[in-house]
């Protein structure tokens, strides 16, 4: 089997993550597809560090899911705030600078 | 190195699930299969971690993914409200074909970029795990990366600080004592009482059925007002004042009977009165 097969399980995952942030309108699944975006990069990633034979990818890859972990501590809160001031999850409903 | 056979029919496999699952995270309506279907394709790449000898970030990826990030995403559905399905409605005409299609071209340059790379072999982990995988990782974090994990602390304590500030919320007066609560009751004048229960005078006792006041008319006073907001009230009301119009057609058919047929009531009577005894035993069996 080729080894770019997985990169290009990696490029499919994270352009379906892309056209999800663009699709969909309820913030919690925006969310979701940026965490599928990052997994997709993390599977890149180790797919990287075993083509090259060394861990840094891996370790890169650590990296990003400590960070994804904190995203999503940080936007969760956000979008439950939002939720409590507007009653409403949907990304539309932001609007409170628009002229 | 090269891949084995086996190797080969596990991607095509979980890549086929892994596929569905990212395609089910942006098409289905309510988020908690979204959720679902993410979790999923997050198993099945944790599957590919550890095939591929990355076995610590497999792990790591179940026990923080699947775990921790997934049950904190289904947390947030569940205080948001699991019924709220996503509006199908474009809010910006067109908007959602130019994703589509912008999806469509950026995977297709992605692609085409990896495939310009020549890429035959791995070199594989064999040599670079020899002294397994978390030593060679740990080696590394708290040599090259040091730097990096250090930041990621201060990062991670920043992020918890932070969610805290964003969903505190402080109470700015203080809460209403059960004595000042009847008190403005008193001085409002309406319902000076508590609340009538639920369901007393209606066929079940659940919460979630109100109350019938004596014309056979649910009374909304009686169930919660969560529920009512929800609009979760299971009305019985209806089928209750159907069931006493009908009780009273009956008597007054009775009683219409009785007074006209005076020459041969006994017959009339009888009926009546077995219809009525089926009634009573219609009415206990309910």
């Amino acid at each position: 089997m080729n080894p770019a097969n997985y990169l290009y399980l990696s490029a499919l995952l994270f352009t379906i993550g892309a056209a999800g942030v663009l699709i969909r309108r309820n913030a919690i699944i925006v969310f979701m597809c940026v965490e599928l975006m990052l997994n997709a990069c993390n599977l890149a990633f180790v797919t990287f560090s075993r083509l090259h034979g060394n861990l840094d990818g891996q370790i890169i890859a650590f990296f990003t899911m400590v960070v994804a972990a904190a995203e999503v501590v940080v936007g969760l809160a956000i979008i439950v705030t939002f939720f409590r001031s507007r009653h409403s999850a949907s990304v539309d409903d932001a609007d409170l600078m628009k002229l | 190195m090269t891949t084995s056979t086996g190797e080969a029919i596990q991607f095509w496999v979980l890549g086929i699930v892994a596929v569905l699952g990212a395609l089910g995270t942006v098409g289905m309506r309510k988020a908690v299969h979204s959720a679902l279907c993410l979790a999923g394709t997050m198993i099945v790449l944790a599957v590919f971690y550890l095939a591929q000898g990355a076995y610590f970030l497999g792990i790591v990826q179940i026990v923080v993914y699947t775990g921790a990030v997934m049950m904190l995403f289904l947390f947030v559905v569940m205080l948001v409200g699991i019924t709220a399905a996503d509006s199908l409605k474009e809010t910006i005409r067109g908007q959602r074909a130019a994703a589509v299609l912008c999806g469509i071209g950026f995977g297709i340059l992605l692609i085409a970029g990896i495939a310009n790379a020549s890429l035959h072999r791995f070199t594989g982990l064999a040599q670079a795990n020899a002294g397994g995988n978390v030593e060679g990782l740990a080696r590394l974090v708290f040599t090259t990366y040091v730097w990096a994990f250090e930041i990621t602390g201060a990062l991670l304590i920043t992020a918890a600080v932070g969610a805290m500030v964003l969903t505190h919320r402080e109470r700015t007066e203080r809460p209403a004592t059960q004595r000042e609560q009847s008190e403005a009751r008193v001085r409002e004048g309406r319902n000076v009482t508590p609340l009538p229960a639920p369901g007393v005078f209606a066929r079940h006792n659940a919460v979630d059925v109100p109350g019938l006041l004596p014309d056979g008319t649910p009374s909304e006073l009686t169930v919660n007002q969560t529920l009512r907001a929800r609009g979760q009230v299971r009305d019985v009301g209806g089928e209750q004042e159907r069931r006493v119009r009908k009780l009273e057609q009956r008597s007054d058919e009775y009683v219409e009977g009785v007074t006209e047929g005076e020459g041969a009531p006994e017959g009339g009577r009888d009926r009546s009165g077995d219809n009525d005894g089926a009634n009573h035993a219609e009415g206990a069996a309910k």
